[in-house]
C-alpha cells in the first residue's frame, strides 16, 4: 500500500466522520487552539512592532527577543510546562505563542519602519496626530509585510499545533500519534494530509484577506 | 506677516544650522530661501510649522509666538509642499487632497468638492481623481501636493525644494503655474530652493543664505542681481546675471519701427528698404511675420518665402522684458527683434542697436521696475 491509497481509505472510511474522534471535531479543535494561539500572539507582537516601528527605536531589542523566541524548541518547552503545570491549555498555547510572536514582531516593526519618510513627513506637517499618522499613513502601506508576517505564524501554528497531542490535547496531532502508537498508518497519513491542507486552506485565507484589505495603490516592493 | 526674530538652531550632535536668523517674511508675497546644499534652509522653513523648534529666538506669527497654539492647529493652517510630493501611495488623488479638510472636520462631500475645484485650479485633470499616486507623473504628483496644500485654503504655504525633482520643462510648467496660482490667490508662501534662477523667476522677496545658516542677503530679486551684498552672493548668482536682470526691465519703452514690415502680396514699391533696417519683413495675409528678406532679392507677388531669414522668437511688448527682446535679436541673423501683439502679429521691429539704447537709458534710472521675470 501506498500513501494516496492510505489516505484514501483513511478519508472513504464514513466513521471518521462521526464522534469526538471523527474529522470534524479534531479539524475543529485543532482551527481551535490555531486561532487562540494566533489571536495571543498577534496582540502580544503588533502593538510592540507597530509602536517600535512608528518611533523608529528599540530594533535591536526586539530582533534578540526574536531570536531567543525562535531558538527555544517548541516541544520542549511544552514537556517542561506539562511537567510544571499538568494538564490544561497552558502547556499547548504557550509553545506557539512563543512560536508566533517573532515572525509577526519582526515584520511588524521592518514594516513600519522602512516606510517611505517623505508622506510621514508631509502628513505630520499638515498637523496628523501621531496615532493618525501610524494607522492611516504608515499601516496601509506597512499592510502586506505584516499580514505576510502573520501568515508566516499562522502557518507555523498551524503545524505545530499537532504537538498538542502529546499532552492528551485533541487537534489534528491526535491522528498521527495515536496512528504511530497503534502502528495504524492510515491514521498518520490522513492526520498528516489534515494538517498539510488546513496549512494550504490558511495561505488561501491570508491571501483573501489581504486582497480585501490592501490598498490598490500600493505595490508590494518588500 | 511671519517674523523669524533672531533664531537659532542647534541639532543635538552640535551642528549649527541656523545662527541668529532674522527674516520679516512678507503677507501674500513669495519668499525664496536660497543658497548651497546644507545652509539650512529646510531647517529655516521646518522652525515656522514647528516640524524642528528653535534652540534660540522665536518665531511670530502675526505678532503672536507661534507655539502660543496648538502644534497641530498651527500646521493645519499652513500648507506643506516637500520635494518628492510625500502623497499616500494608499490614497487616490482625491482621498489625498482632502486629507487636511477631513481632519478639521468637513464632511466628505464638501471637502470632495473642494478638491475637485483645486484640481482644476493646479491644471490637473478631473479624470484623475481615482488615480493612485504611482498612476501618475512626478509633475502630477507635484500638482497633487499642491492642491493638498491648498486644500483648506490656509493663508501660509511652505514649500521645500517642491520643484527640484522633476525634469526642466515640468519645472517650468510648474513654477509657471504656482506664480498663476499666486496671483489669484495670494498666499503667504515661503519657498526653499538651491536653485538661484528659481529663487530670482519666483520671489518677491529673496533670502540668500550662506553655509551656517547665515543671512547673507535679503532684497527683491532684481536688487539682488544689481547689488549683490557680497562676493559670496555675487558668486552664487552666477556669471551672466547682467543678461538675467534684463528680465526685470519692461520692454514697452522700445521704440518700434513698422516701416519695414511688408505684406506677402506687396507690390513693387513696397519692396525698398525702409527705416533704419537693410531688410524687410515679410508677413502672411494676417499680419504674422514669416521671415527676413532682402529688399532687392525678393520679387513683388511672388515672394519665396522658403528663402526667407528666420526672424528669431519674436516678444510682445509690455508683457515679455528687455531680456526677450535682445534675445530674438540675438537670434535672428539680422539683428533685429520682432514685436507681436497678443494674436502673433508683427506689430513693429526693433535692431539690437536700439535695445541696448533702451537698456543703457534703463541703468542709468536708479531702479528696474520689478515685474513678473520672464
Ligand atoms: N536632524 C538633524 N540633526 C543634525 N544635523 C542636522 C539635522 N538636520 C539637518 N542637519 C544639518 O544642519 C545643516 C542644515 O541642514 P538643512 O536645513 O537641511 O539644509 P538645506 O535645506 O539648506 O540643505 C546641515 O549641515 C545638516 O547636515
Ligand atoms: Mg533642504
Amino acid at each position: 500500500m501506498n500513501v494516496l491509497d492510505f489516505a484514501h481509505s483513511f478519508f472513504a472510511d464514513s466513521a471518521r466522520w462521526h464522534g469526538y474522534d471523527g474529522i470534524p471535531t479534531r479539524l475543529l479543535e485543532h482551527v481551535g487552539y490555531s486561532l487562540e494561539a494566533l489571536a495571543i500572539a498577534a496582540l502580544i507582537a503588533l502593538p510592540v512592532g507597530l509602536i517600535a516601528g512608528h518611533l523608529r527605536r528599540g530594533g535591536n531589542a526586539l530582533s534578540m527577543v526574536a531570536t531567543a523566541g525562535r531558538a527555544l524548541p517548541s516541544f520542549g518547552l511544552l514537556v517542561l510546562l506539562f511537567i510544571w503545570f499538568g494538564f490544561g491549555t497552558l502547556p499547548v498555547m504557550v509553545p506557539l505563542v512563543v512560536l508566533a510572536v517573532p515572525p509577526i514582531l519582526v515584520t511588524t516593526y521592518e514594516a513600519i519602519q522602512t516606510v517611505d519618510p517623505s508622506p510621514v513627513d508631509a502628513a505630520r506637517g499638515m498637523g496628523m496626530t501621531e496615532p493618525r499618522i501610524l494607522f492611516q499613513v504608515e499601516l496601509p502601506v506597512a499592510l502586506p509585510v505584516i499580514l505576510g508576517g502573520l501568515r508566516t505564524a499562522a502557518v507555523q501554528i498551524v503545524s505545530t499545533a499537532t504537538i498538542a497531542a502529546y499532552v492528551s490535547f485533541g487537534g489534528l496531532g491526535r491522528y498521527i500519534i495515536d496512528g504511530l502508537y497503534q502502528k495504524d498508518y492510515e491514521k498518520v497519513v490522513g492526520g498528516a494530509t489534515l494538517v498539510a491542507g488546513l496549512a494550504l486552506v490558511t495561505l488561501l485565507v491570508f491571501w483573501a484577506l489581504s486582497k480585501l484589505t490592501v490598498s490598490p495603490g500600493v505595490r508590494r516592493s518588500g | 506677516m511671519i517674523r523669524i526674530d533672531s533664531v537659532t538652531k542647534r541639532y543635538s550632535d552640535g551642528t549649527v544650522a541656523v545662527d541668529r536668523l532674522s527674516l520679516d517674511i512678507p503677507d501674500r508675497a513669495i519668499t525664496v530661501l536660497v543658497g548651497p546644499s546644507g545652509c539650512g534652509k529646510t531647517t529655516t522653513l521646518r522652525m515656522i510649522n514647528r516640524m524642528v523648534e528653535p534652540s534660540e529666538g522665536s518665531i511670530l506669527l502675526d505678532g503672536a509666538d507661534i507655539r502660543q497654539q496648538p502644534v497641530n492647529s498651527l500646521r493645519r493652517s499652513m500648507g506643506y509642499v516637500i520635494q518628492n510630493a510625500g502623497l499616500f501611495q494608499h490614497r487616490t488623488v482625491i482621498d489625498n487632497i482632502i486629507t487636511v479638510p477631513r481632519l478639521l472636520g468637513w464632511s466628505k462631500g464638501k471637502a470632495r468638492e473642494r478638491a475637485a475645484e483645486l484640481m482644476e485650479r493646479v491644471g490637473l485633470d478631473s479624470s484623475l481623481a481615482k488615480r493612485y499616486p504611482y498612476q501618475l507623473s512626478g509633475g502630477q504628483q507635484q500638482r497633487v501636493g499642491v492642491a493638498r496644500a491648498l486644500a483648506a485654503d490656509p493663508p501660509v504655504l511652505l514649500m521645500d525644494e517642491p520643484f527640484s525633482a522633476v525634469d526642466p520643462v515640468v519645472r517650468k510648467g510648474l513654477q509657471d503655474e504656482l506664480l498663476r496660482i499666486q496671483d489669484e490667490l495670494g498666499k503667504t508662501i515661503v519657498f526653499v530652493t538651491h536653485d538661484i534662477d528659481e529663487a530670482v523667476k519666483l520671489g518677491t522677496m529673496v533670502a540668500v543664505l550662506r553655509t551656517g545658516g547665515h543671512l547673507a542677503q535679503f532684497a527683491p530679486p532684481a536688487e539682488l542681481l544689481t547689488a549683490p551684498a557680497d562676493p559670496f552672493v555675487e558668486d552664487f548668482l552666477g556669471a551672466d546675471r547682467g543678461i538675467r536682470r534684463l528680465s526685470f526691465f519692461p520692454s514697452d519703452a522700445l521704440e518700434l519701427e513698422t516701416g519695414p514690415i511688408v505684406p506677402l502680396d506687396a507690390d513693387a514699391t513696397r519692396l525698398t528698404p525702409r527705416g533704419g533696417a537693410p531688410y524687410l519683413l515679410v508677413t502672411d495675409a494676417d499680419g504674422r511675420p514669416l521671415g527676413w528678406g532682402e529688399p532687392g532679392a525678393l520679387t513683388a507677388g511672388a515672394i519665396d518665402t522658403g528663402r526667407l531669414l528666420s526672424h528669431g522668437r519674436p516678444f510682445r511688448p509690455g508683457t515679455d522684458s528687455l531680456r526677450t527682446a535682445l534675445d530674438g535679436a540675438v537670434l535672428s541673423p539680422t539683428g533685429w527683434a520682432v514685436a507681436v501683439d497678443g494674436e502673433g502679429r508683427a506689430v513693429g521691429v526693433v535692431s539690437q542697436a536700439a535695445i541696448g539704447e533702451a537698456i543703457r537709458t534703463a541703468h542709468s534710472e536708479d531702479r528696474p521696475e520689478v515685474t513678473a521675470a520672464g
